[in-house]
C-alpha cells in the first residue's frame, strides 16, 4: 500500500468524500430539524394528548423503535411501491430522508416525553390560575423548561443521526460512505479510504457536540440543567 | 353589600373518600375570609374548588352573581382572571425571571403588549419591594421573594378576589414577616380575600370571619374576636391555642 500517495488523496478521494459528505448533510440537517419539530409534535401528543391520540402515537413510536432502520428504509424504497393500495415510488433521497425523520422524530418524542412529565405540576396549576389556556400553559411554560431538559438527550440522538445516515446507501443514496464504498470498489485500497471516511464523520459528530454545548450554554437558565451553579 | 363570590354547597369525593361536604361560603367587597383547620381538613381543596382548579362533584360557583357551570373553557378562564390564587409552594415560571414571571399571563391573557406588560409588572413589584431584583430567575430569590414575585404575579391580573392557600407554611420563620406585611397591605388597602392561613395574630387583627374546617365540612364560623375570646368553649380556639404553644415552643429554641 502507499499511504504517502498525495496525488492520490488530493484528487481522487477528497472530492468525491466532499461530494458525498454534502449528500449527507443534505440528509441530517433536514432530518433534524423536521425530525426534531415531529420529536416534540408527538412528545406533546404523547404527554398532553386524549386516550386515544395517545395510543396512536404510542403505537407509532413504538413501531419506529421496534424495527430496525435498515428493514425501514428498505420498506420505504422498495416495498411502497408494490403495496396495494399506496403504490407510492420515493426516490433514493426521499426514501432514507423520511426513514431518518420518523426514526430520529421517534427517539426524540422520548426524550420529549420524558422532559414533559418531569416540569412540576405546581407551574401548571398556576398557569391555569391566571386565567391561560391550555394550549398557552403547554406553549409558554411547558415547552421552553421542557426544550432545555431535553437538550442533553435530543442532542445524543442527533448524533446517533449523523451515524446512522451512513445507511442512505442501502436505498441507493449516495452519500458520505456511498462514495467511500464506490472509490473502494475501484480503487481496491478499502483502508486508507474508510479511514478517512471515518475521520469526515468524527469531524461532524464533534462539530456537532460542539454546537450543541454551546446552544446548552445561549439556553442556560439558573436552576436548569448545571447543578450547584 | 354585594356577594363578589360565592359557593354554594360544594362536594368533592375523591374515591370513597369525602374530601368536601356541603360546604358554602360567600365573600364581599373588602371582607377577610381565613379557613383554620388540621391538615386534611380540605381548605386547600376548598380553595382550589372555589377557581375550579378542582372542579367539584357538586355545588355552584358564582362570580357577582353569575353562575359558572364549568363547561366552556372560556367561562373558567373569565372566572380565574377574576379570582387571583397564591399557592403554598409559590410556583412560579422557573424558566422566566421575576419580571416575565408577571408579564406572561399579562401578554397572553390580558393581550397587553409586551413594554405595557413590563410597566405593569414592575409597578406590581415594586409595591411588594422587589423592583430591584425583577431580572433574577426563581432559583436565584429566597422563598419569601419568590412568594411576594407570586403575590405581584397574581395582582398585575388586577383580580376582585385574592385566594391564598397558605401562603407563608413553606417558609423559614425569618421569611414570614416580609410575605406576611404585603398580605397586612393588600388587607388594609380592602382586597377582598380568602385564606387559609394559620398566622393567628394576623387573624386576629385583620379577618372579618373566621372558618373553621374539619373533615372537610365547615364546623365554626364567626369573627374572630367570637371563636378566639378567650375562655370561649370553640374548637378553634382549642386547634389555636394548640398551635400557639408550638409556635412559642419553636420561638424558644
Amino acid at each position: 500500500m502507499e499511504f504517502t500517495d498525495l496525488a492520490f488523496y488530493l484528487e481522487r478521494v477528497i472530492p468525491k468524500l466532499n461530494k458525498g459528505l454534502i449528500e449527507s448533510l443534505w440528509l441530517i440537517i433536514p432530518a433534524a430539524l423536521v425530525g426534531g419539530a415531529l420529536g416534540i409534535f408527538m412528545g406533546v401528543l404523547r404527554v398532553f394528548g386524549t386516550k386515544w391520540i395517545k395510543k396512536i402515537a404510542d403505537t407509532f413510536v413504538a413501531i419506529i423503535r421496534g424495527v430496525p432502520l435498515t428493514i425501514q428504509l428498505m420498506i420505504l424504497y422498495f416495498g411502497l411501491p408494490y403495496l396495494p393500495l399506496v403504490r407510492i415510488y420515493l426516490d433514493p433521497y426521499q426514501a432514507a430522508l423520511l426513514g431518518f425523520i420518523f426514526c430520529t422524530g421517534a427517539y426524540q418524542s422520548e426524550y420529549i416525553r420524558g422532559a414533559l412529565l418531569s416540569i412540576k405540576q405546581g407551574q401548571i396549576k398556576a398557569g391555569q390560575a391566571l386565567g391561560m389556556t391550555k394550549f398557552q400553559i403547554i406553549w409558554s411554560i411547558i415547552i421552553p423548561q421542557a426544550f432545555r431538559k431535553a437538550i442533553p438527550g435530543c442532542g445524543n440522538e442527533i448524533i446517533y443521526l449523523i451515524k446512522y445516515s451512513s445507511l442512505a446507501y442501502i436505498v441507493t443514496h449516495i452519500e458520505l460512505t456511498g462514495e467511500a464504498k464506490i472509490l473502494v470498489s475501484r480503487t481496491f485500497r478499502p483502508t486508507e479510504i474508510y479511514l478517512i471516511a471515518g475521520c469526515y464523520y468524527l469531524f461532524l459528530v464533534t462539530l456537532a457536540t460542539w454546537l450543541l454545548h454551546a446552544l446548552e450554554r445561549k439556553l442556560y437558565i439558573p436552576g436548569f440543567g448545571k447543578a450547584n451553579s | 353589600m354585594t356577594t363578589l363570590l360565592s359557593a354554594k354547597n360544594i362536594s368533592l369525593t375523591l374515591g370513597n373518600r369525602k374530601i368536601l361536604d356541603n360546604v358554602s361560603l360567600d365573600i364581599h367587597a373588602g371582607e377577610l375570609k381565613v379557613l383554620i383547620g388540621p391538615s386534611g381538613a380540605g381548605k386547600s381543596t376548598l380553595l382550589q374548588c372555589i377557581n375550579y382548579l378542582i372542579p367539584p362533584d357538586e355545588g355552584e360557583i358564582y362570580l357577582e352573581g353569575k353562575k359558572i357551570n364549568g363547561q366552556s373553557n372560556a367561562e373558567l378562564c373569565r372566572l380565574r382572571q377574576n379570582v387571583g390564587m397564591i399557592f403554598q409552594d409559590f410556583n412560579l415560571f422557573d424558566h422566566l425571571t421575576a419580571l416575565d414571571n408577571i408579564c406572561l399571563a399579562l401578554v397572553k391573557v390580558h393581550k397587553l403588549s409586551k413594554a405595557e406588560a413590563q410597566k405593569r409588572a414592575r409597578k406590581e413589584l415594586e409595591r411588594v419591594g422587589l423592583a430591584n431584583r425583577a431580572g433574577l430567575y426563581p432559583a436565584q430569590l429566597s422563598g419569601g421573594q419568590k412568594q411576594r414575585v407570586a403575590i405581584a404575579r397574581a395582582l398585575a391580573m388586577d383580580p376582585k378576589i385574592l385566594l391564598l392557600d397558605e401562603p407563608t407554611s413553606a417558609l423559614d420563620p425569618e421569611l414570614v414577616g416580609e410575605v406576611m406585611s404585603v398580605i397586612q397591605d393588600l388587607a388594609h388597602g380592602g382586597m377582598p380575600m380568602i385564606m387559609a392561613t394559620h398566622q393567628m395574630d394576623f387573624v386576629r387583627s385583620l379577618a372579618t370571619e373566621v372558618l373553621f374546617m374539619e373533615h372537610g365540612v365547615i364546623i365554626e364560623k364567626d369573627t374572630p374576636k367570637v371563636l378566639l375570646a378567650e375562655g370561649a368553649k370553640t374548637r378553634t380556639l382549642d386547634f389555636c391555642s394548640k398551635l400557639h404553644i408550638i409556635t412559642n415552643s419553636s420561638n424558644e429554641e
